[in-house]
């Protein structure tokens, strides 16, 4: 068989068993543009990663990271001047945004779910645009509550609280002893939408109607700022107006905050720094940390994990190089090993990590998030996550719904405000 | 054979004419340099080329970009005055509009003011005066992302120092929330941009003091005056050329501001400190509605327009008095 042939069948698996490069022009680069991570490892074992790939692959490839609010930038600047990294880092939904700039990647997205048991929906539904998937899901960042232990239990709680009612009461007390709830409604990509989503979902709010009509301006939104004005008020550090990703993460660390919705990246960095984070009492702050999902409201108990996929930019002159790249780094093998760097602050974008060892041994507050991801709503919803629900998240319109809230906005012109702006924004 | 002579034509007789070198039909390149009109046209070339390439075509392209519908990877078509509309219907950039203006007018009264007693302060002699003057310009010079990142730790809402050191000598008992309250924000804003931007009044307006000539002042002191009146009936009436000119290039500045703001607050909180530039960058580029952003970012012209032709139209005044 000839070598060419041999490669067209066996694929990437044959390359790496035949131990030898394909036929990519020599000097061929592929530039792949992804978010700083949160576990800074995870960044260090994709560099690795890049050394083999470039070997397997038979060209150099290149991954670069940068802050993940200055993504979006990057990504419009690349499609407007045709130029740029060959495969992008896509946050949320915005594959639906970026459509007309992407390669469609359903051939390698059917084998991943195939290989690997199936996506999550809320990795489906982010990537796939009409029949097509437009990027390919590569995991997961579950939000749960890190929570102090000891200080919940100074104020009698030993069980999580189970509705947003209990836990504003904790709240309150917590604050009262100096230890607020610390929360951000800031302008920021992650933390902000993962708590403000989901409190108007389980108050029974919703962006728009299934059919992509806007219904925002109803009872539950109102009833979901009246919460959050309050809860500001009597449970929180005011000052997560202001706050970006990180800000929770060091007022967590620095023993300002008792509780925090976010990635595991507090207690996986707490876990890697025994010597330098430690608590009020000069022991090592990981151990009095745990996690909680977010409590339940009157509609139901959702959250929102930040999906993340890999998408090919239609510009490229590597599409297909990009493509057998992406096989490369999903597969079992170098995704399970970054999987494994990770420690469970990403997890899969298909059920069968589920079942990979490393929950097996993981640490008991890291647990939850094994099945976090059962729980997620995709933005837009009730509707689909169209490129006007990206439109909506942009420009943190839900977001700023609750910070007009606890501004002093009354709850219902908080919530008029907002439907406003989404009317303009869906037409 | 006879050879003709360079430049010139022969003729049989062997007598050389020598063309002039206005009535020649075939010219010489350096004919063109001595005819006023072409000399002209090739002198100013490369300042229309540079003008056309980096002013005039991204702003006819802005406003091709404002009058269609264009998204990020889809060209879009000609949609007229929709993008203004909607952005006029948008009560997130009325907002934008109005602290735009407010940032705008604030800011500039304090550089002003402060930049002015600055100057003339600087304007004295005094040990080390030049250290002090060079000194001065260094805020202007730190490059504006560095520069406002250190504001914005310094009004960090957890850890900022300011409230550190506030409530370490008693000033208060609970954090001031510097960033975390919209007119707490946008006064912030106010500050950081007054602190970069008096020294370009402070400079510009000393080097105007510079140019008074001292036997004003001493005769105005010989008359009696004390120094509120020397610098009312002498200094002001002398550097009010010099200061429209820094008022209007640091209008024209603010009302366009983007690093500053994008750093310092990202817009937030709730679009409290968002400008017309940072709405239009979020609109066009991070949300990649080129043609709503364009738009947005168009408003500023009408606004920057008036203002400048109402500052020029005074300063021609002044000059004609």
């Amino acid at each position: 068989m000839e070598r060419r042939a041999f490669l067209k069948v066996t694929g990437i698996v044959g390359i790496l068993a035949a131990g030898r490069a394909p036929a990519f022009a020599q000097g061929t680069k592929l530039h792949i543009l992804r978010w700083v991570d949160f576990i800074p490892a995870c960044d260090v074992e994709l560099r690795k990663q890049a050394g083999e790939a470039s070997k397997a692959l038979g060209a150099e490839v290149q991954f670069e990271f940068i802050n993940a609010n200055d993504l979006q930038p990057r990504i419009t600047a690349a499609i407007q001047s045709q130029s740029g990294p060959d495969i992008i880092h896509m946050l949320h939904n915005w594959p639906h945004l970026y459509e007309n700039g992407l390669v469609d990647v359903s051939d390698v997205a059917e084998w991943q779910a195939k290989e690997q048991g199936g996506f999550y929906g809320q990795s489906e539904a982010y990537t796939k645009v009409g029949s097509r998937f437009m990027a390919l899901p590569h995991g997961i960042v579950p939000g749960l509550t890190a929570y102090r232990k000891s200080w919940f239990n100074e104020v009698g709680v030993t069980t999580p609280p189970k509705t947003y009612d209990e836990y504003r009461q904790v709240g309150m007390r917590l604050k009262k002893k100096g230890h607020p709830i610390g929360q951000t409604l800031g302008h920021t990509f992650g933390d902000a939408p993962a708590w403000a989503y989901p409190l108007l979902w389980n108050f029974g709010g919703m962006e728009t109607d299934k059919s992509g009509k806007t219904a925002l301006d109803g009872k539950g939104a109102v009833e979901a700022v009246k919460f959050m004005t309050a809860f500001w008020k009597d449970a929180c550090d005011e000052g997560g107006l202001a706050w970006d990703d990180t800000n929770n993460n060091r007022a967590f660390h620095a023993g300002e905050i008792s509780a925090t919705l976010n990635g595991a990246s507090i207690y996986i960095a707490a876990k890697r720094a025994p010597d330098k984070i430690k608590d009020d009492k000069g022991e090592p702050l990981v151990r009095d940390i745990q996690h909680m999902r977010l409590p339940a409201g009157p509609a139901g108990s959702w959250s929102y994990h930040t999906a993340f996929a890999h998408g090919v930019m239609k510009y490229s002159k590597n599409q297909k190089l990009a493509k057998d790249f992406l096989k490369w780094l999903h597969g079992v093998g170098p995704y399970g090993r970054w999987f494994e760097v990770a420690e469970g602050f990403s997890i899969g974008s298909t059920k069968q990590w589920e079942r990979h060892p490393l929950w097996n041994t993981i640490d008991e507050p890291m647990k939850g998030f094994k099945t976090a991801a059962d729980n997620s709503r995709v933005i837009g919803f009730a509707g689909p996550p169209s490129a006007k629900a990206t439109e909506v998240y942009s420009k943190y319109v839900i977001i700023d719904m609750f910070a007009k809230g606890v501004q002093g906005m009354k709850a219902e012109d908080a919530v008029k405000w907002a439907a406003g702006e989404l009317k303009n924004i869906y037409g | 054979m006879k050879k003709p002579i360079a430049g010139g034509a022969g003729d049989a007789a062997g007598t050389v004419a020598l063309p002039h070198p206005r009535t020649s039909g075939a010219k010489r390149p350096s004919a063109f340099l001595e005819n006023e009109r072409w000399l002209a046209a090739m002198l100013l070339a490369p300042t229309v080329l540079l003008l056309g390439l980096f002013i005039a075509y991204p702003f006819v392209m802005g406003v091709w970009l404002a009058l269609s519908s264009t998204s990020v990877g889809n060209p879009g078509e000609f949609v007229g005055l929709k993008n203004f509309l909607k952005a006029w219907n948008d009560s997130i950039f009325r907002t934008a509009f109005y602290n735009t203006t407010y940032y705008t007018f604030w800011a500039t009264v304090f550089k002003l003011t402060l930049g002015m007693y600055l100057a003339l302060l600087l304007n004295r002699h005094f040990r080390g005066k030049r250290l002090v003057r060079a000194s001065m310009l260094l805020p202007f010079i730190v490059p504006t992302v560095l520069s406002t990142f250190a504001w914005r730790w310094m009004f960090d809402p957890t850890f900022s120092v300011l409230n550190w050191l506030l409530y370490r000598t008693g000033f208060i008992v609970t954090k001031l929330p510097f960033l975390s309250d919209g007119d707490w924000g946008i006064w912030c804003a106010i500050v950081v941009n007054t602190w970069r931007g008096m020294p370009f009044f402070a400079i510009t307006l000393l080097a105007g003091l510079q140019t008074i000539n001292p036997d004003l002042h001493e005769a105005a002191s010989l008359d009696g005056a004390n120094g509120w009146k020397r610098f009312w009936h002498v200094t002001w009436p002398l550097l009010k050329p010099v200061t429209l000119v820094v008022v209007v290039f640091s209008v024209i500045q603010t009302f366009s501001d983007f690093q500053l703001i994008y750093v310092l607050t990202g817009g937030g909180p709730a679009n409290a400190t968002h400008l017309i530039a940072t709405y239009a960058y979020q609109v066009g580029v991070a949300t990649g509605l080129l043609g709503e952003g364009a738009a947005i970012s168009l408003f500023m012209l009408p606004v920057l327009f008036i203002v400048v032709w109402l500052q020029l139209r005074y300063l021609r005044k002044l000059e004609g008095a």
